[in-house]
Order: structure tokens, then C-alpha cells, then sequence
């Protein structure tokens, strides 16, 4: 099935290694992609473009966050768009969770569905950054009143309306706790589904340093 | 003993203030109430420099210079937390401004998007009015 009424968002920043790949990849399934470069130094738009993607170019570098809430701005002016994912660049998430999670949407399970790597356990981090993901999970449950097996989980799957009510103010990593606490306060139907993270040798060398959970608690401290 | 308690809550009410919302008019008052009364320390200070030494002996601190270099951190942590967050703000409205021109440009380089949407889904209004939340 071609999911036209659905369209893929993905934040964008100095991954032209893989971004044609990536983004050619989803468009066998997603035909609308909506790339944020956030002002990459090298040449991933112009690769994004080239793999067919709808690209949209922050002028300076603002943040993962930042990028998200542009894409999101951008899904929504898009005629017949029903549906919005994010998705990461790096090629880390999986095409087919990203079209069964729509496919729960549209069923009309839920409003919002968050990907979790903890649901099954086919994703295996290493030990320290499993230590970290769950202390960020008892953080996020604990100040969002809302219970995930994943905080920071860049797949997620939105009704058009879910995704009109975002409104990402935290521009670097914390926006994953803050699109959960206004998913949260929302008060929409929210499910977590399974998904499977590819740690591959390069996602890991672009990964995120654990050191980050401290910017992400500072970011959410001092907002 | 008594210019621990003192400095302690200092520093606490120091972090505390960076982690509320600043309110607009009410905070800039504030802000320039300090900076007035900082001026007029310091130029009291300057008329009556004994009574550094007679304060610290009431709060048990051994000179005068030492309690004037206690308040000068935290005057500097205060002053530190004020700019981190004004710093903030300055980034949010920063993005605002990017993220409009970014799409903006979007839109002139793909016209599928710049007609307003066909009529099957309504008039979306996008949550782009949040420009002036506190300006």
C-alpha cells in the first residue's frame, strides 16, 4: 500500500554519508519526505534533494528539536497529509516500523505512537547507555505522568491533529521529553509499538555521547 | 556560623530564580531595583569603609574584604543565571525567525505546497503563534 497520506519527517545535520540511502529507502514506502537540513556543513541537502526528498533548509544551526518542529510545520501544509513521522537521518530506524505504526493510526488505535526499544528485545545497547535510557525513561514517566518503556525514541507516528498540538520549544536533545510531556498533557491516545534500533558502526560513531543526559536535565531544569 | 546559613540560601534562591519563568515587566523591574541597589552599596562602600568590617563581625566572618568578596559570587552567580536565561529567550526567538524563513523559502522552491490545501482537509492553521508568549 502507498502511503500517500502519510508524510515522513527527518531532522537533517551533516549525514551525507547516508541520507540518499536513507531517505530513497523510506520513499518506496513514504513517497512525501520531508528532510530539515539544520544547516549541515556538508552536502546532505543537496544529496536529500537529490534521493527526492522535500528539503527545507534552517539558515543557521538550531537543534534536532528545532528541526522536528519545522518539519512538522511544513507536514501540515501539505495537501491530503493525514499522518506525520519522525524519523531519524542516520538510518537507524526501520521503514517497516515507521509503516506499521501509521497502520495503527489508521486503524484508529491511538493518536500518537511512540516507537520503544524496550517493548521487545530484538535492540541491544550497550550496558551504560541502557543505564542511561532507563534513568531518562524513570525521569520522563516521573515528570510527564505518562508511562513509556522509551524516552528517547526518534520514531513516532502522529494523526494530523496530534501533530498540530506540538509545539517544540526545546531546540537541542531535551525535545524528546518535551514532545512526550505535551503528548502527555494533550490528553490524546497514545501507544507505545516495538521497533527495532540498528546500531550500526556508524550511527554509533555519531551516537550520542551518555555525558548528553546532562545537558538533557539542565535543558529541562532551565527552560 | 551565621554567614553560612546566609550564603547558603543565597545560592539556593539563586538557583531556584534561574528555573522560574521570568515575568516580563515585574522581572526588569526587579532586575534594575538590584542594579540601583548594587550602585548605591558600593558608593556606601566607598563613604564608610569600616562598616564592612563592623558586618562581618556581626555575621562571623573574620574581615570586611572577606565579606565583600562573599557577596561579590554570588552577585556573579545571580548575574551568570540572568544571562543563561535571557540567553534562552534570545535563542527562542532566534528560531522563530529561522524556521519562518526556512519555510518560507520551502515554499517558493516546491509550489505543490504554496496553493492553500484542496478542499478535503480543512484550512490547517499551523502552530506558528507563538511569537510573542513574553516578549
Amino acid at each position: 500500500m502507498r502511503n500517500t497520506d502519510a508524510c515522513l519527517v527527518v531532522p537533517l545535520y551533516n549525514e551525507a554519508t547516508v541520507v540518499h540511502d536513507v531517505v530513497a529507502a523510506a520513499r518506496a514506502t513514504f513517497p512525501t519526505v520531508v528532510v530539515v537540513d539544520d544547516g549541515s556543513s556538508d552536502d546532505s541537502a543537496a544529496r536529500a534533494e537529490a534521493a527526492g526528498a522535500i528539503v527545507v533548509q534552517h539558515p543557521i544551526n538550531l537543534g534536532q528539536g528545532a528541526a522536528l518542529q519545522t518539519g512538522i510545520e511544513v507536514a501540515l501544509r501539505l495537501p491530503g497529509i493525514r499522518y506525520v513521522v519522525t524519523f531519524d537521518a542516520d538510518g537507524q530506524h526501520q521503514v517497516a516500523d515507521a509503516e506499521a505504526m501509521v497502520a495503527r493510526l489508521r486503524a484508529g488505535e491511538a493518536d500518537v505512537v511512540f516507537g520503544s526499544r524496550f517493548l521487545d528485545d530484538r535492540t541491544r545497547p550497550g550496558a551504560l547507555k541502557r543505564l542511561v535510557l532507563r534513568a531518562a525513561i524513570a525521569y520522563t514517566n516521573l515528570t510527564t505522568g505518562v508511562r513509556l518503556t522509551d524516552a528517547h525514541n526518534g520514531l513516532r507516528a502522529f494523526t494530523r491533529e496530534a501533530a498540530a498540538r506540538l509545539d517544540v520549544k526545546q531546540n537541542r536533545m531535551a525535545h524528546a521529553s518535551e514532545i512526550v510531556e505535551q503528548v502527555g498533557r494533550s490528553g490524546v491516545r497514545l501507544v507505545e509499538h516495538p521497533v527495532h534500533i540498528l546500531y550500526t558502526d556508524y550511527s554509533r560513531s555519531k551516537g550520542q555521547s551518555v555525558l548528553n543526559a546532562i545537558n538533557i536535565l539542565t535543558e529541562l531544569l532551565y527552560r | 556560623m551565621l554567614i553560612k546559613v546566609l550564603l547558603l540560601a543565597a545560592i539556593a534562591l539563586v538557583v531556584v530564580l534561574g528555573m522560574r519563568a521570568p515575568s516580563g515587566a515585574r522581572h526588569l523591574a526587579m532586575r534594575r531595583m538590584a542594579l540601583a541597589g548594587f550602585a548605591l552599596f558600593a558608593a556606601l562602600s566607598v563613604v564608610f569603609p569600616d562598616a564592612w568590617n563592623e558586618a562581618a563581625g556581626v555575621v562571623g566572618v573574620g574581615r570586611g574584604t572577606d565579606l565583600l568578596l562573599y557577596g561579590l559570587i554570588i552577585a556573579f552567580l545571580l548575574s551568570l543565571v540572568t544571562m543563561y536565561r535571557r540567553h534562552r529567550e534570545m535563542e527562542r526567538r532566534l528560531t522563530l525567525l529561522a524556521r519562518r524563513l526556512a519555510i518560507d523559502e520551502a515554499i517558493g522552491r516546491f509550489p505543490p505546497t504554496a496553493p492553500a490545501p484542496p478542499a478535503p482537509t480543512a484550512p490547517p492553521t499551523p502552530p506558528t503563534t507563538t511569537g510573542d508568549d513574553r516578549a
